[in-house]
């Protein structure tokens, strides 16, 4: 494997970990404010839906984007209700609204474009172009540091970026501000935010919109920046890894980078060299496609320090005498 | 010039569909006093207190805080009303700082540093003002009980109440805690601070408070000064009828031993060793009492005598030894040779809530042939069976079909007591006989206790309640991390020696 290959495979691995790693910070806001959320999957592919649709009808990927970012509020809103105004259970609640995205996708789509569930390819001013940064060509003679920066930095869709810069301004957001405090605190004892005077059903409501804005872009972001186009269940369970990743990343901002940036190294390895041969036996491609899943059953057993996840979540907060 | 009443309620009534929670209720607080309510269970007093801390809109009534009317729809206008409540069950974070649980919802803006910084020093300034000392920066969940009360009480201060209430807020508390808890409540009185104490122990009152009211079945019965009253009068007043605060007992006849522990040593799944090698006996016709603070392993001697879990050394049983670890270790196999448990906690280990009484009255016991129809059970037998118990330990109402969570936690008790005295054992386990029972049960629950000893049964009773040990026992035994720290003979000492054993002190008994 020469530098240039490892390069690449790093760009491919920036790519698959910048849909897992939106994914994975909409689902920390949401459990971290005590809404587990196990409907990231059908928000990302409502989003990536609407996302693709309206760019193909209007040609503008921007607007792609909000009609993708829309899609998924709505089915944050759902979620809301069913499990914050209602107190239903949160679990019944997300695997609806999958079942939900997965059904109404292809059908919206076949209603309207008549190819198999499927929207046109996307092409010019419908896509998230990749970005030149700047000296990006210049700068790519230098050894070893210019390819880094142009190949692996440079040439990546502004989502990318977006998802990159989420992380930093989620961990501010978290443990520098005020709101970041009662997120956190709606999360592990409701009825302490209650007693304080502060509303526990408006917290939890802006936590899960949150959640859905950046589900939102995950979506758009798989359809209109990593492919073109929208193609039935395309999210491919990118949903539930990213849950697995915020497991693995112990509900942390930092952590969850990591996570979705192995996570998304074990796909690109997995995309690129399908079965592995280690000379003695071959590794099959299905094993690097379940290697997410098996180190968080590994992390959960507790192998790997203890991820406790926030205390009251999954708990609907009835207010008690 | 007369000084307004830092609270006033004037005709409070609440109901919850068809149940009258508070009716027409008035009340006067002067400042700096410490004024108490005190009632059953179910009286009424946390509704009064919840519906002052905006938790509950009342149905009619007014509130006056410093004298002027006030309207409280929610919490966040109680804390501005200057009204702090410290909970029974804590509302803190915990697994958050102390600070960060001291300012949440009482930021200074949308950034944490600065209100972090204010409320260091400002909690320094009331550790000082007040003689509250608890560490800024550690987490809640490692501090002692008594510690996380602090910081209940901090957080009120630092949201300016003047007017503090208490709900139960010794419940919880070893009786040296409850010490210093009450030593502060003096420190707020002096500096102006109002306080409501909710309680229903009456020696918390007759100790602290300078006036109280009394509350039964959502009314309010009477308000009068500490000092012109006794506890035997409270009682009345809660209860409505005379009752016995003493228990009525004739001195115990022990006769042979039926219960001889040896050594026993238990070793939780952590790896800690939580009993580190007790003895005692138990003869027929005696009560034991062992007194301890919650946690010191009375929890863990319980389990391993009824069953529940494992451990090493010697039980006999009539002089027959019972296996420890072995096919023969369960409740089951303790049952058949005559042990019952009524255990600590009856929500979780004494009933299934959600299962009707008669159900819950054949657990344990539901091999007995009387039970039996052929490979069937024969519910009507159990049911039939579980009247006639429900209705020989008063229970209220006596209907076996009504679920275990529909009755007061003294009727759920006494279900339990039922099921397991009305097996004529010959040793009786019991864990907090009166944990959360009103005051009516508690005498209720006792004399059965004492009934049963005088029947020749032998009784291990473990409390955290000094009351009820003194109440009940012929012996007392002090346990203390893991380990039986002596032996008093109730008439012979008193709450102060036992108090220091239970702290892990002990003064050797002059021979």
């Amino acid at each position: 494997m020469d530098f240039l290959t490892i390069i690449q495979v790093l760009d491919s691995t920036v790519r698959l970990a910048t849909p897992l790693l939106l994914a994975c910070l909409a689902g920390l806001y949401s459990e971290r404010a005590g809404i587990f959320d196990i409907g990231l999957e059908g928000k990302m592919l409502a989003a990536a839906f609407f996302s693709a649709a309206i760019a193909a009808m209007t040609g503008s990927v921007w607007l792609g984007l909000l009609a993708g970012i829309a899609a998924s509020l709505v089915l944050s809103g759902v979620h809301g209700l069913a499990s914050i105004t209602f107190r239903g259970n949160q679990l019944i609640s997300g695997v609806a609204i999958n079942f939900l995205a997965a059904g109404m996708t292809v059908l919206i789509a076949q209603s309207w474009f008549k190819q198999g569930g499927r929207t046109p390819s996307l092409i010019g001013g419908g896509r998230f172009n990749p970005i030149e940064l700047p000296f990006a060509e210049t700068l790519s003679t230098f050894p070893i540091l210019g390819p880094i920066y142009s190949e692996l930095i440079s040439g990546h869709s502004i989502l990318v970026y977006v998802a990159f810069a989420a992380v930093p301004a989620t961990w501010w957001l978290l443990y520098r501000t005020r709101f970041g405090l009662r997120l956190r605190a709606v999360g592990e004892n409701p009825a302490a935010v209650d007693t304080a005077g502060v509303s526990v059903v408006g917290l939890r409501f802006a936590a899960v919109a949150i959640c859905g804005v950046l589900c939102g872009i995950a979506g758009a972001y798989l359809a209109t920046g990593l492919q073109a186009g929208f193609v039935k269940e395309m999210t491919a369970g990118r949903g539930f890894i990213a849950l697995a990743a915020l497991i693995f990343a112990k509900w942390r901002p930092w952590y969850a980078l990591s996570a979705c940036l192995l996570f998304g190294f074990l796909q690109a390895i997995a995309l690129r060299y399908q079965n592995i041969d280690l000379g003695a036996f071959t590794v099959p491609v299905q094993v690097m496609d379940a290697l997410p899943y098996i180190l968080t059953v590994v992390i959960l057993a507790g192998f790997v320090g203890k991820a406790v996840p926030p205390r009251a979540g999954g708990e609907p907060y009835v207010k008690e005498r | 010039m007369t000084v307004a009443p830092a609270i006033e309620l004037k005709g409070i009534s609440k109901a919850f569909g068809p149940v009258q929670a508070n009716k027409d209720i008035s009340i006067r607080v002067m400042p700096g006093t410490i004024h108490g309510i005190i009632g059953e269970n179910g009286a009424g007093k946390s509704t009064l207190m919840s519906i002052l801390y905006g938790f509950y809109k009342a149905d009619k009534g007014q509130i006056f805080i410093g004298g002027m009317k006030t309207s409280i729809p929610d919490s966040q206008a109680a804390i501005a009303a200057g009204i702090g409540m410290v909970f029974q069950h804590f509302k803190l974070v915990e697994n958050f700082t102390v600070l960060e649980n001291i300012i949440l919802g009482a930021e200074d803006g949308a950034m944490l540093r600065p209100s972090l910084a204010k409320a260091r020093q400002s909690l320094t300034d009331l550790a000082k003002e007040y003689g509250l000392d608890v560490d800024p920066d550690a987490i809640v969940e490692n501090l002692s009980v008594g510690h996380q009360q602090r910081v209940e009480i901090l957080k009120a201060l630092y949201r300016q109440a003047d007017i503090l209430i208490l709900d139960e807020p010794t419940g919880v508390l070893t009786p040296a805690e409850a010490d210093q808890l009450f030593r502060i409540l003096n420190r707020l009185r002096e500096e102006g601070k109002t306080i409501i104490l909710i309680t229903h122990k009456l020696r918390e009152i007759m100790d602290t408070t300078d006036t109280v009211s009394v509350m039964r079945r959502g009314e309010m019965t009477a308000t009068v000064k500490t000092s012109d009253t006794s506890p035997a009068g409270l009682a009345e007043l809660m209860v409505g009828r005379k009752v016995l605060l003493q228990v009525d007992k004739v001195p115990a006849t022990p006769k042979e031993t039926v219960l001889e522990v040896e050594n026993l040593r238990v070793v939780d799944e952590k790896g800690v060793e939580r009993l580190k090698g007790i003895s005692l006996d138990v003869k027929a016709g005696e009560i034991l009492g062992i007194a301890g603070v919650a946690g010191n392993g009375q929890s863990e001697l319980l389990a391993v005598l009824g069953g529940i879990t494992s451990g090493t050394g010697v039980i006999r049983v009539n002089g027959q030894d019972i296996d420890l670890t072995g096919k023969f270790s369960d409740g089951q196999s303790r049952r058949a040779r005559g042990i019952a448990h009524v255990p600590e906690d009856r929500q979780r280990e004494g009933l299934i809530m959600d299962y009707m009484a008669w159900e819950n009255t054949a657990f344990g016991y539901h091999r007995d042939p009387a039970y039996q129809s052929g490979i069937l059970m024969n519910n009507a037998a159990i049911r039939a069976d579980t009247e006639e118990k429900m209705e020989r330990f008063d229970v209220r109402p006596p209907n076996p079909r009504l679920t275990a969570k529909n009755f007061s936690g003294g009727n759920q008790q006494k279900i339990v007591l039922a099921r397991e005295i009305e097996r004529n054992p010959d040793l009786l386990l019991v864990g907090q006989p009166t944990r959360g029972v009103d005051i009516g049960a508690i005498e209720f629950i006792h004399q059965q206790i004492v009934a049963l000893r005088d029947q020749g049964k032998a009784i291990l009773l473990v409390s955290v309640e000094l009351d009820e040990i003194f109440a009940l026992s012929d012996r007392i035994a002090v346990m203390f991390d893991g380990q039986l720290m002596g032996f008093r003979d109730p008439a012979k000492t008193d709450e102060k020696e036992l108090g220091l054993m239970m702290a892990g002190v002990v003064e050797e008994e002059a021979a």
